[in-house]
């Protein structure tokens, strides 16, 4: 599986563990929400940097105060269709204050890239078969656009009055 | 009207490059039929029984002469020369092929228009009162607002996968010709108290198979509050709407299952968390989009033409026309003119690209280049002076185009069915020609009057059957085609979702099953009433006796 992190293709040095899974030392591993609730204190306290996978039902709020102890956040698209982790992607950025790297996995397909990535995606596994070259060129397929968003991307109506 | 700026230009080229793109893979097999569904939907590109239907978005209805130009010559050179106008104020091209999409797409763009979220489970085209800005029942013009939500919503990037498609509806006139009722949210302007202009928000509207009537959410929105408002819904909707069950996904059944009251709330709670977005499009913005819909230059007329009152006692047709499909405009000496896109022996709705560009040409000379598209499937030529109202009915006249019908029985709504329709179950475009069949001289010899009769082909509702005065379904039940009729249905001021009457009637009885409600109504109606009021007057019992006794 292809990574994309600020738009050029990296080595994935994340461990995906299970939650019965054992975890040594100082490595850098993403647990699930339940582990990470079973487990808060001694992951916490432990030498390993940590990140968690919400899939598209679980929302980030319950997460919200213990953002600071990821380094990464990974949001699941259980399918194309499904746009929630959109939304949770924004309130993590801008609501909740995640500085980390927010990674898309699950479906992701070119054609959903430039989006997330203004949602405050900065990472992307992507699906099998999707031409890596065109889906880094999609992460900037517009210059433009209407609405502000967890990027830097001003949105028109600042665009056309100086005084923003 | 607006006008693009270099952003918008911008922002709809690229969009063109990437639609482009997405076909061109799709063509050379490099994206499956599934992944690429969403996306064409999300572009008006539907896969219809014969071929590719383009859905072309006209934001709330208003449309230039060069804009309808265009239309004409897409319809010519990449249709059969024709186009149809659908209760979206939108216009559909059944006949395109893939590979044309994108130089359409392009074509369009020229002239500052798209196909952008036509379609799929996105915010669509957002839709407004035909007679902005020209109506004297209006507080305001909702227009500007329109416009700021359109860019608001179009390539969001949060919302551009929603659990389902989301319509909004915004008025600013007492007299609702935008159906806000039936809209996921329905915005009507309206003064507070203290005298500020704001609006009150309705959500949860909607037809298809589980219709509701909206409900009120916000009796009164501060204008500055309102494109965070709307996110706020839109939020809340993206996160807690149902995705396990197509049928159960608009958010009409999420503010059904939470109520209203629980569902206000998650939305309140948003809306408070997200007080410091930058979300005000700011006075400077707002200023810049209203002035493109300041009123245009009239000129000081008399407020009758003596012309126009010596031709409507000489000539009956015109002065039947005259009646029927003009209309009260604000400004003395003018009046609003209805084009009837439903002569007797046409389709509800087609349009020719010769037509296209005679109204073009009339709008150009008589109404400072503006047409708009109504949610009935007509257009409107807003702004013509009375002292040309004789040219301009015979330039319509010329072109099959003055039927004097707005409102009356012969004035359908029907969505294509199963001529064109994938979806469809039964055949409604021949049910509506039969109706206009039988009621040609009817209708004259009765007087009907004022009615409202809508025709889907399926329970997807297109044809907005649910809110016509009479309503008409197409069921199909063991391979043959019947018609549920619904009756009591309004989309205006006293919305109301039509109740079925009884037992559905097959396509021979369906036609003789409307006469004899027309009939209960002729020999019921008291001086001057309407259909509707009589209808609620006196109950459905006798049309249903009518109806059902004599079977
Ligand atoms: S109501 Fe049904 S038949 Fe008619 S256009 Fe909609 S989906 Fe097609």
């Amino acid at each position: 599986m292809t990574l994309i992190k600020n738009g050029n293709v990296v080595e994935n040095c994340w461990r995906t563990v299970d939650d019965n899974d054992e975890i040594y030392g100082a490595e850098a591993v993403i647990v699930s929400l339940n582990r990470w609730q079973n487990e808060k204190e001694a992951l916490s306290v432990s030498n390993c940097s940590l990140g968690i996978c919400l899939n598209s039902n679980q929302h980030p709020e319950v997460i919200a105060s213990d953002v600071g102890h990821f380094y990464l956040i990974a949001l699941e698209f259980s399918a194309l269709a499904d746009g929630r982790s959109f939304s949770y992607a924004r309130l993590l950025r801008e609501r909740y204050g995640f500085k980390g790297e927010l990674r898309a996995v699950g479906e992701v397909i070119q054609d959903q890239l430039f989006f997330m990535g203004r949602c405050g995606f900065d990472s992307f596994e992507l699906s099998e078969g999707t031409n890596v070259e065109k889906s880094i060129g999609a992460l900037t397929s517009f210059s433009v656009a209407y609405q502000p968003a967890a990027d830097n991307l001003k949105p028109a109506y600042q665009l056309r009055h100086e005084s923003w | 009207m607006y006008q693009y700026d270099q952003t918008d230009h911008t922002l709809i080229k690229e969009r063109v490059a990437e639609y482009r793109d997405q076909v061109s893979r799709r063509l050379e097999g490099n994206i499956s039929e599934d992944n690429f569904r969403p996306l064409r939907l999300k572009n008006g590109l539907y896969m219809q029984l014969h071929a590719y239907m383009l859905r072309v978005a006209i934001p709330y209805g208003l449309m230039s002469s060069d804009q309808l130009r265009m239309l004409a010559y897409i319809g010519r050179k990449y249709d059969k020369g024709y186009g149809h106008f659908t209760t979206r104020q939108n216009l559909q091209y059944n006949w395109p092929t893939l590979e044309d999409t994108p130089d359409i797409l392009e074509n369009l763009a020229s002239v500052e228009m798209s196909a952008i979220q036509t379609s799929g489970n996105v915010n669509r085209n957002v839709t407004s009162d035909p007679y902005a800005g020209v109506a004297p029942d209006e507080l305001e013009d909702p227009r500007p607002y329109a416009e700021i939500i359109r860019q608001f919503v179009t390539l969001h990037p949060e919302f551009s996968w929603l659990p389902r498609k989301f319509k909004i509806a915004i008025t600013g006139a007492e007299d609702d010709r935008a159906a806000i009722n039936v809209h996921d949210i329905g915005l009507k302007l309206k003064k507070n108290a203290a005298g500020e202009i704001g609006f009150i928000v309705l959500v949860g509207g909607g037809l298809g198979r589980s219709p509701f009537i909206g409900k009120v959410i916000r009796e009164f929105l501060p204008k500055d509050d309102l494109i965070r408002y709307i996110q706020a819904i839109l939020r809340v909707y993206n996160m807690e709407g149902r995705r396990d069950n197509l049928y159960k996904a608009r958010i009409k059944i999420l503010v059904h299952q939470l109520g209203i009251k629980n569902f206000a709330k998650l939305v309140e709670d948003e809306f408070k968390a997200s007080k410091d977005d930058i979300l005000l499009v700011g006075r400077e913005e707002e200023e810049r989009i209203s002035a493109f819909f300041a009123p245009p230059d009239y000129v000081k007329l008399p407020i009758d033409d003596i012309g126009v009152v010596e031709a409507s006692t000489n000539d009956n047709a015109f002065a039947e026309w005259l009646e029927r499909n003009v209309t009260r405009h604000k400004q003395a000496g003018y009046a609003i003119v209805n084009v009837s896109l439903k002569p007797l022996d046409g389709v509800p709705g087609d349009i020719t690209s010769d037509q296209m560009d005679a109204i073009a040409r009339l709008a150009e000379k008589y109404s400072f280049s503006q047409i708009r598209a109504t949610h009935r499937q007509n257009l409107v030529l807003p702004d013509v002076a009375k002292r040309d109202l004789i040219s301009v009915w015979q330039g319509l006249c010329d072109k099959n185009l003055a039927t004097a019908n707005l409102n009356r029985i012969s004035d359908i709504i029907c969505c294509p069915g199963m001529d064109y329709c994938s979806l469809a179950t039964t055949r409604s475009i021949p049910i509506a020609q039969r109706l206009n069949e039988r009621f040609k001289h009817l209708d004259n010899i009765l007087n009907i009057g004022e009615i409202h009769l809508n025709i889907s082909g399926c329970i997807n509702a297109c044809g907005h059957h649910h809110v016509g005065h009479i309503g008409i379904l197409g069921v199909e039940k063991n391979g043959e085609e019947f018609y549920q009729v619904t009756l009591g249905g309004s989309s205006s001021r006293d919305a109301e979702i039509g109740k079925i009457i009884g037992p559905a009637f097959s396509s021979e009885e369906i036609v003789d099953a409307v006469e004899k409600l027309i009939g209960v109504y002729i020999s019921n109606r008291e001086v001057g009433e309407q259909y509707l009021d009589t209808y609620r007057r006196i109950g459905p019992i006798l049309f249903k006796e009518a109806l059902y006794d004599a079977h």
